[in-house]
């Protein structure tokens, strides 16, 4: 089992989750390599997922942009609306197995929480999730969806009352139930072995995303991009093409009022080297050494750290990490909205506007594929406010 | 070397006690309120003091200290200030082991070997790093060797006992922390059944002096421990004391 990424990643908690770590690591390792688990992964994806997900062509978007065409893997049709459940009914099955009683999961956006409660609906298992007080606000439609499925849903006030403080007292959670509890944690960050399990289960996007590339085109895409908070639905893009050494990988990360403002999340362009809920991470930190509040004005992205696969993928150049800022990400989901009728998340946004910005750049007979990771139907309220803030006409 | 925290152990053995590990929040309520509780403890038998570093996102703790070390955040207290707060408990308490509490990423983002430099020039004996297993802390203890300063490994209830003998090997001046419970830390009033057994069994392979915490609040508590193991540790029930303004000891 991968437990580093070249100085990235690691195991940097608190020692009675040592044991569980690994506990899990064995489950997993196990779990891979049996068939029957590998089926019901994959037949509950097809029947209940409703993968796969189509690799759709943005006509009217490639049109407009007069360059590139530009795919769209539609992760947003996914049962539950975004990439998310892919992992959570990965780690949920895994938790049954593994004989646990009760899931746990952080939140950002809410999308993680959901299909956690989705899932554990589905397994007949009890679900707690917890969430930044300020994202329960900002993402309140995703809260009701939760309880809606049964899941206990925990506003958490401290700190930033964001992501990151959501998943310390899930930590805290953890570490105090271990023995009858798995935790779910929705993006490739935390101690080895989540980076590498949730890749494994997001990978089934850029499988996909590469086989139906070459059956509709004869060829690989040009490049493939999608936006990077914790990193796990770029991870899952990126996995599929990480040996192809043509395509171009490009993760986005959230710029927010602007890496000069310091009001951004963008931890590979703005932050350094540090340590944050297991792993060896790029860091929005102080100068002391405490953690920094993040901005975005999607709460998906609204991460201090980011997965550590994407650390060593940036130093070995094998990917590049762009920044888009906020206004940017709302002009490229009010484009996707006109042209293709499409509403995505605020998150995916970011991916949006990054392709809308090299697209003109390349030559029309370029493919670039985009991750649509999810939905926008969550963020109405969100883009609504954004706008008002603007002095926007909706 | 100094060996402070072993001799601090041997004393209590000396004396037929457990030495009292006492945990606070520096800076918490104020730098010289936490200064001047440092000294109470010290004066109502404390042979060992934590002191505890605010961080930003102290997932391994319960209430008691989050609130603490939030507080102490709130008011501008870094790392670099804790260092400072020892090097003046130390001046005035040259015989008492300290060590230095933090998460990993305020010790990590200073630069390892500054930190190293720094804890030394402060007096500090020991660190203990909460997010810093086995597997880890190598790179901290290759800064840490040559300044002579200790590292304190934690060991927690679900600790196989193989792993519990290389934790508390090539560390240094320290004790064993023997984590009571699963879970954060803070106040309980029943410590687990197998508490007893378990300290015996660790003691056996220990190389280390064994101090359990988590959980510890009472005199009662401190005393059933000391017979199973060469110290204990209070934290919460501490720092709950200093935040009503009373002074830091046992309930």
């Amino acid at each position: 089992m991968k437990t580093h990424y070249g100085q990235y990643g690691g195991q940097y908690v608190a020692e009675t989750l040592m044991a569980p770590l690994k506990k899990l690591e064995i489950a997993y390792e196990s779990a891979k390599g049996d068939p029957k688990f590998r089926q019901e992964l994959s037949e509950l994806l097809k029947d209940y997922v409703g993968r796969e997900s189509p690799l759709y062509r943005a006509s009217r978007l490639s049109e407009y942009l007069g360059g590139a065409t530009i795919l769209l893997k539609r992760e947003d049709l996914n049962h539950t609306g975004a990439h998310k459940v892919n992992n959570t009914i990965g780690q949920a099955l895994l938790a049954r197995r593994m004989g646990k009683k009760r899931l746990i999961a952080e939140t950002g956006a809410g999308m993680h929480g959901v299909a956690t409660a989705t899932v554990a609906a589905r397994l007949g298992m009890p679900c707690e999730v917890y969430m930044g007080a300020v994202d329960v606000e900002r993402q309140a439609p995703n809260v009701e969806r939760m309880k809606m499925l049964g899941a206990k849903v925990h506003a958490v006030s401290e700190g930033s009352a964001t992501l990151k403080d959501a998943m310390n007292e899930a930590l805290r959670d953890w570490v105090a139930n271990c023995d009858d509890t798995f935790y779910v944690i929705g993006t490739v960050a935390g101690p080895a072995p989540y980076p590498e399990m949730v890749r494994d289960f997001q990978s089934v996007i850029g499988r996909e995303a590469r086989r139906q590339c070459l059956e509709k085109f004869g060829r690989l895409p040009d490049e493939a991009i999608a936006c990077v908070g914790g990193g796990s639905n770029a991870i899952g893009l990126f996995a599929g093409f990480i040996d192809d050494p043509g395509v171009k990988l490009v993760g986005v990360e959230a710029g927010g009022k602007g890496l000069a403002t310091g009001e951004h999340a963008a931890s590979i362009n703005g932050g350094r080297l540090g340590v944050l809920h297991g792993s060896k991470t790029m860091l929005l930190q102080t100068k002391d050494g405490n953690v920094i509040d993040t901005y975005s004005v999607s709460a998906g992205l609204d991460y201090p750290g980011v997965g550590p696969e994407h650390c060593h993928l940036h130093d070995t150049g094998r990917a590049e990490y762009a920044v888009i800022d906020d206004d940017e990400a709302v002009a490229a989901f009010d484009l996707l909205c006109r042209l293709e009728g499409i509403i995505p998340a605020l998150e995916s946004s970011h991916a949006i506007a990054e392709a809308i910005k090299r697209a003109p750049k390349l030559g029309r007979d370029k493919l670039i594929i985009v991750n649509l990771s999810g939905r926008g139907d969550k963020d109405m309220e969100n883009i609504l406010r954004y706008k008002a803030s603007k002095g926007v006409n909706v | 070397m100094n060996h402070r925290i072993e001799k601090a152990f041997a004393k209590a053995k000396a004396e037929g006690r457990g030495a009292f590990v006492a945990y606070l929040t520096m800076g918490f309520p104020s730098v010289e309120a936490s200064e001047r509780a440092a000294d109470e403890a010290i004066a109502n038998g404390a042979d060992v003091l934590e002191l505890g570093v605010p961080f930003s996102d102290p997932f391994a703790d319960g209430g008691v200290i989050r609130s603490a070390a939030y507080a102490a955040l709130e008011q501008g207290v870094r790392l670099s200030d804790v260092m400072a707060m020892a090097g003046r408990i130390r001046a005035k308490h040259p015989e008492t082991g300290l060590v230095l509490f933090s998460y990993y990423n305020p010790v990590f983002s200073m630069g390892l070997d500054a930190f190293a430099a720094a804890v030394a020039q402060a007096g500090i004996d020991a660190v203990l790093v909460v997010d810093l297993p086995l597997e880890e802390r190598e790179e901290l203890l290759a800064s840490l060797r040559p300044h002579g300063v200790g590292l304190v490994p934690l060991v927690a209830p679900n600790t196989p006992i193989d792993r519990v003998r290389a934790s508390g090997e090539g560390v240094g001046d320290a004790f064993l922390y023997v984590i009571t419970v699963k879970g954060t830390t803070g106040a309980r009033t029943e410590l687990p059944v197998d508490l007893a057994d378990r300290l015996e069994a660790i003691r056996q392979v220990s190389p280390l002096p064994v101090a359990a915490g988590f959980g510890i609040s009472t005199r009662a508590q401190a005393d059933e421990v000391s017979r199973h193991a060469d110290g204990f540790v209070v934290g919460s029930a501490l720092v709950r004391r200093v935040a009503e303004g009373r002074t830091p000891c046992l309930d």
